[in-house]
């Protein structure tokens, strides 16, 4: 009786990778802020300096935390989703399979050939052409398995989380492929097929739909199930959701100019940019309102469950990071902010605070269940956890706003005869304090992902895999 | 037509699209339809799935 049971496994599979993924990548983070405050650390190596160098792991942190971690997550909440609220197995268990196994190694591929300094130097899309093959065949294959889900499903309706996994499938297929149309000139080394501006405005029209596709939209569709799972209560619009889902993905498609204002790209380029960022405030905190507001007349809730503190406080840092990026994205705050420190604040308030505290959340809504368990192994480690990666990310994301106002100032000081009033060394020498801040925050993050971990691990060791999770009967429509 | 004139006419078009989805969403003759998919994820609670109870959830 296969098919009167959810496919669990590769949920299973999914969910333990994202806290094994999350660890190296935030590890790599740590090595990074570290590097930043004594740029010697790993010079002492020996043969390894070269592939422990900023330059190389930047992007190996970048890739781990977005697509490991991140993606493992979405894999995870995507199939899971689409199983439970369509009421029907996956399409296929093999091509299930096949995802889990050729995405890790895709990620391996990115750990081994970043390392190495082979990158097509394109940021968040770095791997070379061989795993941008890989990638595209995996990402064609995870369509097939979730929309034939979908098509399958014993739901007369299909449940708003997946219209948003739909949007980010099929956008993110797009972008990938748009993007990484390249000229191989050896196994590993290729060059864009875009130059000059062009170049620039295809890679950054993915690189932010990236952020609006993968880490907004996707994530949205997570927090469109598990809030209201976790809360006990249907989301507080459904209509609501409806709009907010075609308005965000109109709007999103035209914000990537924002990464060039100031530059050789058209100016008229550059403002639509600009007036489609602003405009995203409204879908984005309509989503967030409507996530919230599930929680009214439950908010007592939020003094006794860790899980829904994860989830409500990922959904203010989302609101808090879609409010400054409307803003910085405005021609003269950009040209404050851009290039400085303020640029990394807003990105981690986005990565750590929504996308990671609402996969926490979700992990550990999910992971109990899927090892036959009520809940984690300790519910008061989740609390601990809770604090600890939310003071981390206050003092990550307040140092570096100080630190990137400071030295988008210090930057374009000048004196009456026009010089330039600080050196740039100047402006390094005073991000010291703000950089021990920072790697203070990152660490008390990574230290949660290890607790995470530990609770994970005796969870799953005193729980079976769950196999049997069957499948409602009749459904009314 | 110039790309000044068809940038209007669609900018028009896509607002006018937009308006119908909201339209569309709070018509009242869907609201039915609606409440019942914001219901989807809990209507699989109490069946199957011995490996955990979910009553405590509505």
């Amino acid at each position: 009786m296969e098919a009167a049971t959810y496919n669990y496994k590769v949920v299973r599979q999914f969910a333990i990778m994202t806290v094994v993924w999350g660890i190296v990548g935030m590890l790599v983070g740590v090595i990074l802020s570290a590097q930043l405050i004594w740029p010697n650390l790993t010079d002492s190596l020996g043969p390894l300096a070269p592939y422990l160098s900023y330059g190389r792991i930047r992007p190996l942190h970048t890739n781990a935390v977005i697509f490991a971690f991140g993606g493992s997550a979405l894999f995870a909440a995507s199939l899971f989703i689409v199983q439970r609220t369509c009421q029907t197995r996956l399409l296929s268990d093999g091509l299930a399979s096949f995802v889990f196994w050729a995405w890790q190694l895709v990620i391996v591929l990115a750990a081994l050939t970043l390392p190495m300094g082979l990158t097509s130097a394109k940021e968040y899309a770095e791997l070379e052409w061989p795993i941008d093959i890989l990638i595209a065949v995996v990402w064609v294959a995870y369509a097939i398995l979730f929309f034939g889900t979908v098509m399958k499903r014993k739901t007369q309706h299909i449940y708003v989380s997946n219209w948003f996994f739909g949007a980010y499938i099929v956008t993110i297929a797009v972008l990938h492929i748009t993007n990484s149309i390249e000229l191989p000139i050896t196994l590993t080394k290729s060059y864009s097929a875009y130059a000059g501006v062009q170049d620039a405005m295809v890679q950054w029209w993915y690189a932010h739909n990236a952020v609006g596709f993968f880490l907004t939209t996707a994530f949205l569709g997570m927090m469109y199930y598990f809030i209201p799972k976790q809360a006990g209560r249907p989301i507080y619009s459904y209509r609501l959701s409806i709009v907010h889902f075609w308005s965000l993905s109109f709007l999103y498609m035209w914000a990537g100019p924002h990464h060039l204002l100031y530059t050789a790209l058209p100016d008229w380029a550059q403002s639509l940019g600009m007036i489609f960022s602003v405009m995203l405030i409204a879908p984005s905190w309509g989503g967030m309102i409507n996530g919230i507001m599930t929680l009214s007349g439950a908010w007592h809730k939020l003094r006794t469950d860790p899980i829904l503190k994860f989830m409500v406080t990922a959904l203010s840092f989302y609101g808090m990071s879609t409010f400054e990026g409307p803003m910085m994205s405005v021609k003269t705050v950009n040209a404050l902010s851009h290039y400085t420190e303020w640029n990394i604040a807003h990105v981690h308030s986005g990565s750590l605070g929504w996308v990671a505290m609402i996969t926490i959340g979700c992990m550990y809504y999910l992971i109990p269940r899927l090892f036959g368990r009520e809940e984690m192994h300790s519910v008061k480690l989740i609390n601990t956890h809770f604090w600890i990666s939310t003071i981390g990310v206050v003092l990550y994301i307040a140092s570096m706003w100080i630190a990137g106002v400071a030295q988008g100032l210090m930057w374009r000081a000048t004196n009456d005869d026009g010089t330039l009033t600080y050196s740039f060394v100047q402006s390094v020498v005073t991000m010291y304090p703000f950089y021990y801040i920072r790697l203070l925050g990152g660490l008390m993050f990574f230290t949660g992902m290890l607790l995470m971990a530990w609770n994970v691990w005796k969870t799953v060791s005193a729980g079976k895999a769950v196999n049997d999770a069957r499948i409602p009967e009749a459904v009314q429509a | 037509m110039d790309s000044g004139l068809i940038g209007s006419v669609v900018t028009v078009l896509f607002f006018l699209l937009f308006v119908g989805i909201v339209w569309w969403a709070y018509h009242k003759d869907n609201r039915a339809k609606y409440d019942a998919a914001a219901r989807l994820p809990f209507e699989e609670d109490g069946r199957g799935d011995q490996a955990h109870s979910e009553e405590k959830l509505q």
